[in-house]
């Protein structure tokens, strides 16, 4: 066979198999937004739950999500970043170094539901934190650190040893150089990992049962004092994510809409995520040509 | 007749030999005393002696993994943390390569300019006011007016001047390097490295780049590594030759070329290796 023939068919082989996944996953994304869209209103996503009635809402689970997303968030992201730069650009490389890029390894391959059971034996149990937010943080921060690491890593590895040596050059600190000039270089890249891994975040289940718990009580809006039991903002109250809620409909739901809720929860899940995205590209282009004048 | 001439010819030629430049008018501003490299165990340089008169641009010539840049980079210390540096780099009557020495404060001293240009992602404003403002000027008049001169004297300011607020990233390769020198004169330093600053960029660039270089010699002393044999005729006054570690042959540019005393040296720069 010439190698013309040859080039044909691996790059048809390719198109076809990159086709493949393509098609696979809007033919989920369509199903998914096909079967929940239509339960979408203004109520669906704003009023509470109901246990047993139909008509109920996942306002409060919702809320939840994004109150959990941003509480891991600003948890993990400032010890991965700490971590990321002490690894690529402090570190040398010897076994110290060797048995934490392991370690990272390996957490990151933990399955959630083991990082969820961790944390219930360990912040709700042992730390007496309960079924609360700051658990389900917790639990989430180990469950997100590992991979936010790498990204991070990775990041800081795609801009070129030639910036660090003309920042220590003119005379900079290394931390200076870190700082002023690798950073904001970065900070494309550095976004796009704290999306992909938000997303997770967004969507995880298994490790926020046991450690956020499956309930959720009803908030009130009009209160804003985090130590108030029905406060949103309350860091120690259990708290159902959309995710959860997901989880647990499909399998002990008894309300007569269950698999209504269900599809349009899941099409919320999806939404939020892209919108999230969406936005933070947008900022992430924005910040980039405000650090760089790009 | 001719064999005769030929065996007396090559007796005449020495193993080594150093003339350091005579310090009438250009009085020695950094010279390096019994260094030596070692990247872990291995030893990159074994030594290299040689004084520097200010004002003047010094070629560092050579083969592929002679040295030449080792020693280069030593020289304000960015080989810290990359390889062992032994001996004495005195500049100025201090030996800098102490661990006494604030070496932040000795890099704005001695700037550097690296092989393939690196513009920060930022403005190119802001790529030479950055590290002034670090250091404590805010002055607005007073950047302009820093950014200004160092880019004229870089010799790209006619071409940026309308753009100081765009991306430096947008530049040419050229206009980078430039700008690169400029970055580093702005922190006003005596010594100026660099280390082969032409060779990522085309013929034209590169001419306008050995103006410059020429130019600046007024103001900066100039040690730059180059392995354009012709870039080191036309502009440098003293060439160091370097292979397999050692400083072999150092004397004025034009005996280096015309009349060289070691046989090695001959060969490189009659291009019969390298």
């Amino acid at each position: 066979m010439d190698s013309k023939k040859q080039n044909k068919i691996a790059i048809g082989t390719l198109y076809g198999i990159a086709g493949l996944v393509v098609l696979i996953l809007l033919a989920l994304l369509g199903y998914i937004l096909a079967s929940g869209l239509p339960q979408l209103s203004w109520h669906f996503l704003t009023a509470p739950a109901k246990a047993f009635l139909k008509g109920g809402g996942v306002g409060v689970q919702l809320f939840n999500s994004f109150y959990l997303l941003i509480l891991a968030m600003a948890i993990s992201f400032p010890i991965a970043l700490g971590a990321a730069i002490y690894l690529y650009e402090y570190a040398r490389d010897n076994w110290i170094t060797t048995t934490i890029r392991t370690a990272i390894e390996i957490l990151s391959s933990l399955p959630s539901v083991v990082v969820g059971l961790f944390g219930f034996l360990f912040f709700v149990v042992k730390l007496r934190l309960g079924f609360s937010i700051l658990s389900g943080a917790f639990a989430l921060t180990f469950f997100n650190l590992p991979l936010l690491t790498r990204s991070i890593e990775d990041s800081l590895r795609t801009i070129d040893l030639e910036q660090r040596e003309g920042g220590l050059a003119l005379g900079l600190s290394r931390w200076e150089t870190i700082t002023r000039v690798i950073l904001p270089a970065a900070v494309p890249s550095i976004l796009t990992g704290v999306i992909l891994s938000a997303g997770r975040v967004f969507g995880e289940a298994a490790a926020l049962i046991y450690t956020a718990g499956q309930s959720a009580p009803a908030l009130n809006f009009a209160d804003w004092n985090p130590f108030n039991i029905s406060s949103p903002l309350n860091p120690m109250r259990p708290a159902e994510t959309l995710a959860v809620h997901i989880w647990k409909i499909n399998s002990e739901g008894i309300m007569p809409d269950a698999k209504a809720i269900s599809s349009g929860s899941s099409a919320v899940l999806i939404i939020a995520i892209l919108l999230f995205n969406f936005a933070a590209r947008y900022v992430g282009k924005r910040l980039y040509k405000r650090l760089t004048s790009a | 007749m001719f064999i005769n001439n030929d065996v007396t010819r090559a007796t005449a030629m020495q193993e080594r030999h150093v003339v350091q430049p005579n310090d009438a008018g250009h009085p020695i501003i950094l010279s390096t005393e019994g260094l030596h490299v070692f990247y872990g165990k291995k030893e990159a340089l074994f030594e290299g002696d040689l004084q520097f008169g200010s004002n003047q641009i010094t070629a560092l010539i050579g083969p592929s993994g002679s040295g030449k840049s080792t020693y280069l980079r030593s020289l304000n210390r960015m080989n810290d943390r990359i390889a062992t540096v032994t001996g004495k780099i005195m500049y100025r009557g201090v030996d800098i390569n102490q661990p006494a020495i604030d070496v932040y404060e000795m890099r704005r001293r001695v700037g550097m300019v690296f092989q393939r240009p690196n513009p920060f992602a930022k403005s190119i404003y802001d790529n030479i006011a950055f590290a002034l403002r670090l250091r404590g000027t805010t002055d607005k008049h007073e950047l302009d007016e820093i950014v200004e001169t160092s880019l004229k004297q870089a010799a790209l300011w006619d071409q940026v001047k309308d753009d100081l607020n765009k991306s430096a990233l947008a530049l040419s390769g050229g206009q980078a390097q430039r700008l690169c020198i400029a970055r580093a004169i702005a922190v006003k330093p005596d010594i100026l490295l660099l280390d082969e600053p032409a060779s990522a960029l085309d013929p034209v660039s590169t001419s306008q780049l050995e103006d410059t270089l020429l130019d600046l010699k007024q103001h900066y002393t100039i040690i730059i590594v180059t392995h354009n044999m012709q870039q080191a005729a036309r502009i440098s006054e003293y060439t160091a030759f370097f292979n397999q570690g050692r400083v072999l042959e150092y004397d004025t540019t034009s005996q280096i070329f015309t009349n060289p005393q070691v046989q090695v040296t001959s060969d490189y720069v009659s291009g019969n290796f390298g």
